[in-house]
């Protein structure tokens, strides 16, 4: 357990000086010139030109070498300071603090919805492979998996909010505005997680464990509580961890269809306007999550799984 | 009796309709647009608070593009047009319910003098408050346009306590009809209407402005109702919305122009003749009517007639004609080469068109430009990329030709564009290696004269040399486009956008 948590706590500062490096290094090497660029961010295309660049050059002391600008964040990082957003002027924190709630939000609704819905529908779907219900679930799963997600989204929107008129089609405020970007997150992590409970049900239920338990005259039930449900809970969770990758990579394409004040959309925004201390805080915001996410994962398949604790 | 039974049914149709009043009162009108809010500085978003009629600044513009009253309530300018003198409106308090002073407006556009842009193109010697009630600003030469580009938005009248120590802007404490509520970059602010403003209270009391940067969340926001007014709509939804009976459509042109910005030194295009060939190359009714769905917009010169000031409609009009392209550039010594590009003493006529995709169709009128010149055996390629690499690939030498979406209410009188874009240095967004003095002087003589027919004169002469050498190479004119519910009434579009004009609308009864 112990050496569990430092390893993610060492995992962690690697991550930080790495995304740091990284992106530093990334958007000091894309073509175009920063000045230019965060002058259009801050101003608009219109009112970009030549003497708004060098205002901004200036400001920013973009002449500087990289070496020492690198040095620069470094040295605030140790301080636990993020900086300041070159396009708005507010502290990365600030900004950041105000849209990574919103992705959290989004984020935590989405992996309690496919929770509902993937792992029933899958362990359904294992009482006679290959039947009926079986084949239509793999098509749907499949279909979902295989559309990318801003066409969910609009299939969505078109369906639920401009036809039925039952929610509203983008924005940001109380519970309803969380339903329809949560549910395209949703639709495509359950059409994994159903094909992981699937199979794993099947796995199970085949297993000597399982076979034991109802000849002993179990009900099935019974039977399904005791030896099944934990045993399956094991890969799903696990498998959870892997999909975070695509809700992070699902966050910034649905808060932009959306209209969704997130950091997944902050990240893009800042991108194009080499905006580099927001791309910095940001992307190691998301590195941390990422970590922390994975430490959580672990931690509680370290808790379902009794075998782990022993190992 | 039958008194009794009319009062009766007055009694229930109040209490029917009682609801709907309360209910009308609530709502809330939404305006969604694809601009994000980038903070408070009116610099970088203060369009934004004054399109939702936040924020105010000295003049307004009339429907006509004439300076009108808005904070000052009258001015005089000096004999030699170097002094101006502006008196404010009494009365007029913040949001905050502090009452605002001339030192407040010197203190405001004194910092919006210090942020590129706008006022820092003014000739401005010194600004100072006379009195209580009166700010003075003394100009180093005379500057005609001044009052248009103290209607600009950078330019916004706001209290004391919106400022930092830094002068940084920190919240929006203005004094427009409607104060804010909320704020929530980049998406969303919330507005309320303010029961102490000086001029006349807008019905709607409550809006909210959201910015929503795909096309197709504008389009579905206003067809799901979410939204009441959506504006920016690509070509494609246009006609899709145009056929839902809630919505009405509309267009209004502006006077914003694409056109094709050339590097008269980069060799290929440095003979004049070459963007002449070019423009004829352009089959603009074609992009018009078949990717823009917009027939009359077509540009048959820079101006648009929106502009009535400056459209000239004696001068012959650009047309569509590859015949006499093909002519003129074999004229010029092109030949085509191998595979049909044209060439000359070893030099392919090519070069790169850099756009950006902040406009949505830009990149597709780039491409279909890209289709027209290969037709006359010109190779062009397009690079999207953002819209600060056009300014400075002017300002290092290596832009080849650009195709831009060009505002010219920039500040609501054109001549603002005109003097940054076709001075002796060219502009960062007009001419490149390409320089007349005829034009200069006419700039200068409209910027400086008081002489209303001499400015006129002047006008035309702009407009004819701009047509004749083609510096810029007008394409397409610019439509603003709405989807408006119609839950509103007395929607209307503002040329100049400076204002979606909630305060002049009501619900729908």
């Amino acid at each position: 357990m112990i050496r569990l948590v430092s390893y993610r706590v060492l995992q962690a500062g690697l991550v930080a000086v790495m995304v740091g490096a990284l992106t530093f290094i990334m958007v000091r090497s894309l073509p175009g010139d920063m000045a230019f660029r965060i002058a259009a961010g801050r101003y608009g295309y219109d009112l970009v030109d030549g003497a708004a660049a060098e205002q901004v050059r200036r400001e920013l002391g973009l002449d500087r070498p990289a070496i020492a600008a690198f040095a620069d964040w470094l040295w605030s990082m140790a301080r636990f300071d993020l900086g300041v957003s070159l396009v708005s002027g507010v502290p990365v924190v600030v900004e950041i603090r105000h849209q990574l709630g919103h992705s959290v939000e989004l984020a935590v609704v989405a992996i309690l919805l496919s929770m509902v819905l993937g792992p029933p529908i899958g362990v359904l779907a294992a009482i006679r492979p290959g039947g009926l219900f079986d084949r239509l679930v793999f098509v749907a799963t499949v279909g979902l998996r295989s559309l990318p997600q801003f066409v969910i989204g609009l299939l969505l929107i078109y369906g639920l909010s401009v036809h039925a008129g039952l929610l509203p089609a983008a924005g940001h405020g109380g519970a309803r505005f969380t339903v329809l970007p949560a549910l395209t997150l949703a639709l495509g992590l359950a059409a994994v997680s159903s094909r992981i409970a699937r199979d794993a049900t099947i796995t199970v239920m085949a297993s000597p464990y399982y076979r034991f338990g109802l000849t002993k005259g179990l009900p099935p039930g019974e039977t399904f509580r005791r030896h099944g449900v934990r045993n399956i809970a094991v890969p799903v969770i696990t498998y959870l961890g892997v999909q975070l990758v695509y809700l992070i990579e699902g966050v910034v394409v649905v808060e932009t269809l959306f209209a969704w004040p997130g950091i997944g959309h902050a990240l893009v925004h800042a991108i194009v306007a080499r905006d580099v201390p927001m791309i910095q805080g940001t992307a190691l915001v998301m590195g941390l999550m990422f970590v922390v996410l994975n430490g959580l994962v672990d931690l509680v398949c370290h808790l379902i799984d009794p075998r782990r604790r022993a190992a | 009796m039958k008194r009794a039974r009319m009062a009766l049914a007055a009694v229930a149709m109040s209490a029917i309709m009682s609801p709907f009043a309360l209910w009308a009162e609530d709502r809330t009108l939404t305006v969604v647009a694809p601009w994000e809010i980038k903070g408070f500085d009116p610099s970088v978003t203060g369009y934004a608070f004054t399109r939702m009629e936040v924020a105010e600044t000295l003049i307004e513009i009339g429907d006509d593009g004439l300076p009108i009253p808005a904070l000052a309530a009258s001015w005089i300018v000096s004999e030699d047009g170097r002094t101006w003198r502006f008196d404010l409106r009494p009365n007029v308090t913040y949001h905050d319910g502090s009452r605002m002073t001339a030192a407040d407006v010197v203190h405001s556009l004194e910092i919006a003098r210090g942020k590129p842009g706008v006022l820092d193109k003014v000739p401005i010697e010194s600004i100072e408050a006379v009195g209580d009630a009166a700010v003075l600003i003394r100009l180093s030469s005379p500057f005609s346009p001044l009052l248009a580009f103290l209607a600009h938005t950078s330019a916004q009248i706001l209290a004391p306590a919106s400022y930092a120590a830094d002068g940084s802007v920190t919240q929006i404490v203005a004094t427009g009809p409607y104060r804010i509520v909320s704020v929530e970059p980049p998406q969303r602010f919330t507005m309320e209407r303010f029961d102490g403003y000086w001029g006349e209270k807008p019905e709607i009391a409550r809006t909210m402005f959201l910015a929503a940067g795909r096309g197709e969340t504008r389009t579905l926001l206003a067809e799901s109702g979410d939204a009441q007014i959506v504006f920016n709509l690509d070509p494609a939804s246009l006609q899709r919305l145009a056929g839902n009976d809630r919505l009405e459509v509309r267009a209004v042109p502006l006077p914003r122009v694409i056109t094709m910005k050339v590097n008269a030194a980069y060799p290929p295009l440095a003979d004049a003749q070459v963007p002449r060939a070019l423009s004829l190359a352009m089959d603009r009714q074609g992009i018009a009517s078949a990717l823009l769905r917009q027939p009359d917009v077509a540009a048959s010169q820079l101006f648009p007639p929106g502009m009535a000031a400056w459209h000239n409609p004696d001068l012959a009009p650009l047309t569509h004609d590859p015949e006499r392209a093909r002519k003129i550039l074999a004229g010029l010594g092109w030949m085509p080469g191998a595979d049909g590009i044209l060439e000359k003493d070893g030099v392919r006529l090519a070069f790169t068109i850099r756009t950006y995709p902040d406009r949505p169709e830009l990149p597709l009128v780039a491409t279909a430009l890209e289709d027209q010149f290969r037709e006359i055996g010109v190779d062009a390629t397009i690079a999207v990329g953002n819209s600060g690499d056009i300014p400075a690939g002017h300002q290092d030498g290596t832009l080849e030709a650009a195709l831009i979406a060009r505002n010219f209410s920039l500040v609501p009188d054109p001549l603002g564009t005109l003097m940054q874009d076709f001075g002796a240095e060219g502009g960062d967004w007009g001419a490149m290696n390409w320089k007349s003095d005829a034009l200069i002087a006419a700039i200068d003589t409209v910027l400086t004269t008081g002489d209303a027919e001499l400015a006129e004169e002047q006008r035309r002469v702009i407009a004819r040399i701009l047509q004749d050498e083609l510096p810029v190479i007008p394409v397409v004119w610019y439509v603003q486009t709405a989807a408006v519910s119609k839950d509103v009434e007395n929607f209307s579009i503002d040329p100049f956008e400076r204002s979606y004009r909630l305060s002049r609308m009501r619900w729908a009864r």
